[in-house]
């Protein structure tokens, strides 16, 4: 782990405002969060998107943590080299497997660096996902960079599309759960920055975690709740953004024109998997009928084919549902998650909006202090005259971290949505190439079937 | 106004659709008498049936003609034939149910309010789709109407019926009015009074073998082909529902396709344009299970019921004559009004050997035809069903064949 950085960065602040406690102490039920609710009005969410010291983070500026111009400097070596992140060869490949939990008690989390060929294996809990996601975003999201958000806590979907009563099953909720924990972890590490957080080298080596009693575990929803109120927060700011940067301005449209797009197909999907479950319940129905139709049949081959047309119908209802199980992991949850991604990119482009206004605001400050030395300098008070004087010094040192500290968000930032993009039309592409396949599996079988049939039906005599 | 489009007459039905369809019922048609329904349009609330006769019977006037006929026309029909006792040992041919388009014409004026909230291509998909859906109730209920007809002229009896010769050649409105709520209500009473009594009929029971098994046959057939016909409806509705999806993904899709700026923008537009074909073809899977299958238990769900009557009517005859037996005894042992006992008897022992030699060869005929039908819309549904599976193999493969060699 980098030397940079202390052992502990989360101080565990007790004298701090009433925390909330998220965490489940019962260790058997592991479903115990499973609907409970964030709330939002509580005032400990605040201190994650604001800047200062708050008694559940560390107080995080840019020359604390890892230097975002070391990061920078990765992130460059990264861009110019061969797209695929594959091909490296560097630490920057590992390989993430979530177990399911019934087995081991816990999450089972593997992780193995596919170059050095170390492997570690963990038990983790839900809570420890999103303990570690609202760790990394304290830390990094106003800088700058993309945090993969956490899964959701609770089962209803993202849309609210009406889903059937087959969902709520605990054996599907826990695949649904394991499964969107294995790809949060994944996006995680793929991170070139994120790999090498000590939080995360923790979370993927450390046996026992600290039990973080006061970290605000926060999902994937509740960020972007959170980061729906900093955006009404910046509207309202008086002081309007002179975007000198038509890139910035650019980039958000695109994003806004995304993430309505990709909601909407969302829903689409979610609509088809349900539609799809229900043609495979349907047709297995239908099957049984036929099948007893077929009984009550007096003519022999005619009989032997509607039975021949059950068993035919009972398949396909199988097929149905394999490929409705694909729509929705294939599909609907890659779409889920970039929609909750999107949602962090829109986060990181309103942390810009925040740290300019800093920046302004400090100037403005530095201006009044100017002014006030000014009248000073008639008043012979040479003691509060060489106040001013210090007070200016320190506000014109703000001014020029502020300003630092824009332009370095600004170039995170670019740099960000540019592995973003990457990553987002690989991830599209690999997927929208095995949904394909998927439906041509479902139609050769379907071929398969029908062709077996015909001369059943053609045998009626 | 929306329904302007659909009034087209004449040119409503396509060349494919002229001649008759009989899909559910492989029918012998002969040169002497041939019906179908060359032609029909829809009305606000009414359709008129085209029908359309080639016949070298004397008994008409020429040798071909049309008249135009609407549904209640049918029903009298149907009816006339119910009530005459001369028929009571055949299968009633079953009456086509009435033209349904409520739920298609509400979609339609649904779509009409909504035309302000969607883009103009939204709109116009959907207004095709919805006007494809109504095209395919109107081609069932055509085809249900045209086959009732077919079934009669098919039938030896049944074809030189006056009423029908009638139906086919009278050139002005037959005056038949649907039923009023009082005879509506008369209807239902004598229904009720009919069941009541089958169930005693039923359990009367028969010595001769083949119309006991019948009787058993029929009751259990009749049940579950009712329960196919259901389930398989629902089938297809999940069908049509997920068909319904992947064109609002299809759509999405174009845009996503439009606005990006990355190299993904080309797959978005190639699967967009891949779901616009295939959801097309799934729309077709689901309308071809629905005349292959659907259609076909619904239509032996009537045509089970009508055997049911049958049987309904040759066990009234059976116990009417039992009891005309009985009393014929009583009469004799009295030697009072034996003649009248006698008589009576006679009467309904002449019914009850009528109705049974004829019921015999219509229930033979009944399980010929169903075997046939089966057979015939079976071989076309997997016939179908592999036709479209292998086309959307085709759609799907290419267009992964593009798509990986970009990657």
């Amino acid at each position: 782990p980098p030397s940079c950085l202390p052992a502990e960065d989360i101080s565990t602040n007790s004298n701090g405002p009433k925390q909330e406690i998220l965490l489940d102490d019962d260790q058997e039920d592991l479903f115990a969060e499973a609907t409970e609710e964030v709330s939002l009005d509580s005032p400990e969410r605040e201190p994650i998107l604001s800047d200062g010291p708050s008694p559940a983070i560390t107080p995080v500026t840019p020359t604390v943590i890892i230097t975002p111009r070391a990061e920078a400097s990765m992130f460059d070596r990264s861009l110019d080299e061969d797209e695929d992140t594959e091909e490296n060869g560097d630490t920057f490949d590992m390989q993430i497997t979530v177990s399911d939990p019934e087995k081991v008690g816990g999450f089972g989390c593997t992780s193995l660096n596919l170059f050095s060929r170390n492997e570690f294996s963990v038990k983790r809990r839900f809570s420890d996902f999103l303990g570690l996601h609202s760790k990394l975003a304290s830390k990094y999201m106003h800088i700058g960079y993309i945090v993969p958000p956490a899964p959701e806590k609770s089962i209803v979907g993202m849309t609210k599309v009406k889903v059937g009563k087959e969902d709520l099953s605990s054996a599907e909720f826990v695949e649904k759960r394991r499964s969107a924990l294995q790809r949060y972890l994944t996006r995680t590490v793929t991170h070139p920055a994120l790999l090498k957080d000590p939080d995360v080298i923790q979370f993927l080596e450390n046996t026992e975690l600290p039990r973080a009693v006061s970290t605000q575990a926060l999902s994937g929803a509740g960020i972007l709740r959170m980061v729906n109120k900093a955006a009404e927060a910046v509207n309202k700011m008086t002081i309007k953004m002179n975007e000198s940067d038509a890139w910035f301005e650019e980039k958000q449209q695109q994003f806004e024109n995304l993430d309505i797009q990709l909601r909407k197909l969302h829903a689409s999907v979610e609509s088809l998997v349900c539609h799809r479950k229900e043609l495979s319940v349907n047709t297995a129905s239908f099957a049984k009928s036929a099948a007893m139709l077929g009984n009550s049949e007096d003519h022999t081959a005619l009989s032997r084919a509607l039975s021949q047309l059950a068993e035919v119908e009972e398949k396909i209802d199988q097929l149905h549902q394999e490929q409705a199980y694909a729509d929705f992991y294939l599909f609907s949850e890659l779409l889920g998650d970039y929609v909750r991604l999107i949602a962090a990119v829109k986060g990181v482009f309103d942390q810009r909006m925040k740290t300019w206004s800093k920046w302004q605001d400090a100037q403005l400050l530095l201006q009044r202090k100017r002014e006030a030395e000014t009248k000073l300098q008639y008043a012979n008070k040479p003691d509060k005259l060489q106040q001013a004087k210090d007070e200016i010094k320190e506000w014109e040192t703000k001014v020029q971290q502020g300003e630092r500290d824009f332009e370095q968000i600004s170039k995170n930032i670019r740099q960000e949505v540019g592995r973003f993009e990457k990553q987002r039309v690989k991830d599209f592409k690999v997927v929208i190439i095995k949904y394909l396949e998927s439906l041509v599996h479902t139609q050769q079988q379907l071929i398969k079937y029908w062709e077996a049939f015909l001369p059943e039906a053609k045998a009626i005599a | 106004m929306m329904q302007e489009g659909l009034d087209d007459g004449p040119d409503f039905l396509s060349e494919e659709d002229r001649g008759p369809r009989a899909v559910n019922v492989d029918l012998q048609t002969d040169a002497t008498l041939q019906v179908d329904i060359s032609d029909a349009l829809s009305e606000r609330d009414k359709v008129k049936f085209t029908v359309h006769t080639k016949s070298t019977l004397p008994n008409f006037k020429q040798n071909e003609f049309s008249v135009v006929r609407q549904h209640e026309e049918f029903i009298w029909l149907h009816d006339s034939f119910v009530e005459n006792e001369d028929y009571a040992g055949f299968i009633i041919p079953p009456a086509p149910p009435r033209p349904d388009f409520d739920a298609s014409r509400e979609k339609l004026q649904k779509l009409g309010e909504g035309e302000g909230s969607m883009t103009k291509e939204e709109f116009t998909k959907m207004k095709q789709e919805l006007e494809a859906e109504y095209l395919a109730i109107f081609k069932k209920t055509v085809a249900m109407h045209e086959v009732f007809l077919c079934r009669v002229a098919a039938h030896p009896v049944l074809r030189k019926d006056l009423n029908f010769h009638v139906f086919l050649e009278y050139n002005q409105d037959l005056s038949v009015r649907g039923k009023n709520k009082k005879e509506k209500l008369e209807d239902f009473f004598k229904n009720v009074v009919k069941s009541a009594d089958g169930v005693i009929v039923a359990g009367v029971k028969d010595v001769d073998d083949f119309f006991e098994h019948e009787k058993t046959f029929l009751l259990e057939y009749h049940n579950r082909v009712k329960d196919a016909s259901i389930k398989s409806d629902r089938m297809i509705r999940s069908h049509k529902s997920a068909a319904d999806d992947i064109n609002r993904i299809a759509s999405t899709l174009y845009t996503l396709g439009t606005q990006d700026s990355t190299d993904v923008c080309k797959f978005f537009l190639k699967v967009s344009e891949l779901f616009e074909k295939t959801r097309k073809i799934e729309a077709r899977v689901a309308a071809d299970e629905d005349l292959k299958l659907a259609d076909l238990l619904k239509y032996y769900l009537r045509e089970s019921q009508a055997a049911k009557d049958l049987l309904y009517r040759r066990g009234r005859a059976l116990v009417d004559y039992e009891n005309a037996n009985k009393a014929l005894d009583k009469a004799r042992a009295k030697n009072k009004d034996v003649l009248q006992a006698e008589t009576t008897q006679q009467v309904c022992c002449q019914k009850f050997e009528k109705i049974s030699e004829s019921a015999k060869q219509e229930l033979i005929d009944f399980k010929t035809r169903r075997v046939a039908a089966f057979r015939k819309n079976l071989v076309e549904l997997a016939e179908l069903e592999l036709k479209h599976a292998k086309g959307n193999l085709q759609l799907l493969q290419s267009c992964l064949a593009v798509l990986k060699g970009d990657t």
